[in-house]
């Protein structure tokens, strides 16, 4: 255990990994809060699996596995798939649901078609580009993590900046229009803050894991408190303590993918929340039914006993 | 903090509506939910609109607040459009807009009415504080400030919301139903809330669905069914002609004006069409 805990501080890997991991896990966390209070959780899947054709056509543009531009890549595709889901909902007689099922499907296609494309190449750079469907936390480096505290950096002040407007567009959008806050312009920044914590989260949890990030800790936060505040920090703590966890059990023996090891982390948080948080509990609602129904057989009881009721 | 109401400056014998609509047309894709509306709602009136189901109401009221995008016309608010007026605007949206299970309690909700006068990015405080418990008091929830709002009764949820309006201090309120599932309690609250906003010169604006109760507490009517059927002062206005013509054209209601009956016809009308 100490040795795991040396490790973390000074072992150049595994301290780039849990830190990286950290930092989406609070990125996402903070910006999941605003996705699942809006009933908007399956953005992040979207967003997510709308990046990877972004990803590609960044690498066939500059060549190379450069992060940077890999990145801006995603953040870009993600971006432009927000707006037409948008665009869908605002047009046309499609449902949300519809417009995310189509944008994330028709992205994802190409997005694949694309790498199919690169991998058949003789290209010796090709190699690795399909590390962002599942992630490959453990190739983080130094650089990634300076790249991820500055965006989620951003992403935080903006949301520290903005929190009275997108509590009360959360809330209330119809209220918030009448007040003159503009509500599309707020919906597309927030939309383009989970954007960045989808960026964030690509190269470690990948495309297809991205939206347990973004839900999971929401989920969970939303069970121990009733104020959003409150919910806000818990759930940073909680994607973030589900990173670092999931970064040090894959690098136990066993070397698990670091991705999934996260995931799963998260979803003992989630399933530990669901049953055991106080007044919003499986089991404490268990409990209070048993409490009512003792009561309810103990003034039958007594009715009866003093002959009111036969 | 008080503003001056414009329409105070105006010359007598001419006041400035608090609402007017000029040809006002909102289409959701090709059909028209309001049709070439003129209406002028005077200031200081407690005005009920009322219409059939898919009516308008609603729409009318949003797109009074710039929340409906207009096919046709426009829209002043104590004679200038909305946007320079919103300050004296107050909104109270139907109850079943929002999610009340979102994790935030009474007060913070009713703190919301500050928002619009502190403008972006500014941190209600201590004087805001203070105007939402005001507001809750005066709507007799001031014991309920701390409670999570999904605890609260529909009834008390509605008057949360109107408390919200309050602390708006508006001169223009503008209510979506508020009258719609609320306990008796919650009822007399309102009306007296009504009253007490017009003692002081406000103008109240309501859509509402009761027919019955309807005379009682307003004093101004606006008849809506897609175009404005009839509007004017309530007595006058809440005739059995003007009501068939808005619900659908069957009551047969003779002789001396019967609210009652009027009221009951019109309802099984609804219900019919």
């Amino acid at each position: 255990m100490s040795e795991l805990l040396r490790d973390l501080i000074f072992d150049y890997t595994l301290r780039n990994v849990a830190l990286g991991s950290a930092l989406l896990g609070i990125v996402s966390g903070v910006l999941g809060s605003y996705a699942v209070l809006r009933r908007q959780g399956l953005l992040g899947d979207t967003l997510a699996h709308a990046a990877l054709p972004g990803i590609c056509i960044a690498f066939l543009i500059t060549g190379s596995r450069a992060q940077i531009p890999l990145l801006l890549g995603a953040g870009i595709a993600g971006w432009v798939g927000t707006m037409i889901l948008l665009l869908i909902v605002r047009r046309t007689v499609l449902s949300e649901d519809a417009a995310l099922g189509i944008v994330l499907s028709t992205f994802f296609g190409f997005g694949v078609l694309l790498l199919t494309f690169i991998n058949q190449r003789d290209d010796a750079n090709q190699a690795g580009l399909d590390k962002y469907l599942f992630g490959q936390a453990a190739a983080l480096i130094e650089s990634d993590v300076i790249i991820f505290a500055i965006l989620g950096g951003v992403a935080l002040a903006l949301v520290l900046l903005f929190y009275q407007e997108f509590k009360l567009l959360t809330f209330d959008p119809e209220f918030a229009g009448s007040l003159g806050f503009g509500t599309t312009k707020l919906s597309v920044l927030l939309t383009s803050l989970i954007v960045v914590a989808v960026v964030i989260g690509l190269q470690t949890v990948g495309v297809v894991l991205m939206a347990a990030m973004l839900i999971g800790p929401a989920a969970a936060a939303r069970q121990w408190t009733d104020r959003l505040g409150v919910m806000i920090v818990l759930s940073a703590a909680f994607g973030a303590v589900a990173g670092v966890v999931g970064a040090v059990l894959s690098f136990t023996e066993e070397r698990l993918p670091t991705g999934p090891t996260i995931v799963l982390a998260l979803t003992v948080i989630v399933f530990a929340s669901l049953a055991f948080a106080p007044a919003r509990g499986l089991v404490w609602e268990w409990w209070r039914r048993r409490q009512q129904r003792r009561a309810w057989a103990l003034e039958v009881a007594r009715l009866k006993a003093e002959g009111h009721v036969r | 903090m008080t503003h001056a109401p414009l329409f105070e400056h105006a010359p007598p014998g001419t006041p400035v509506p608090a609402v007017s609509l000029r040809d006002l047309t909102v289409a959701y894709r090709e059909t028209p939910v309001l049709w070439d509306v003129d209406l002028d709602i005077p200031a200081g009136s407690l005005t009920a609109i009322i219409g059939p189901n898919g009516a308008g109401k609603s729409t009318l009221i949003k797109a009074a607040l710039g929340l409906a995008p207009l096919a046709a016309g426009s829209v002043s608010i104590f004679g200038e459009p909305y946007k320079e007026q919103r300050d004296l605007v107050g909104y109270v949206p139907q109850r079943g807009s929002v999610d009340w299970d979102f994790p935030t309690n009474a007060l913070d909700v009713v703190m919301m009415g500050t928002y619009g006068r502190l403008g972006w990015i500014r941190r209600p405080g201590k004087a805001q504080r203070e105007v939402a418990m005001r507001s809750l008091e005066q709507l007799g929830m001031a014991d309920f400030a701390h409670r999570q709002i999904s605890q609260l009764s529909g009834g008390q949820q509605q008057r949360v919301f109107l408390a919200r309006a309050l602390a708006q201090d508006a001169e223009l309120y503008v209510m979506d139903e508020p009258f719609v599932g609320v306990d008796a309690t919650t009822e007399r609250a309102i009306v007296d809330l009504l009253r007490e906003l017009q003692a002081r010169g406000k103008t109240v604006v309501c859509v509402h669905h009761d027919l019955e109760s309807a005379p009682d507490y307003f004093d101004w009517l606006v008849l809506l069914n897609v175009r404005i059927i009839a509007d004017g002062p309530f007595a006058a206005t809440f005739t059995p002609e003007n009501l068939s013509r808005t619900y659908g054209g069957r009551t047969h209601v003779l002789g001396r004006l019967d609210h009652e009956a009027v009221a009951r016809e019109a309802q099984e009308i609804e219900l019919r069409i």
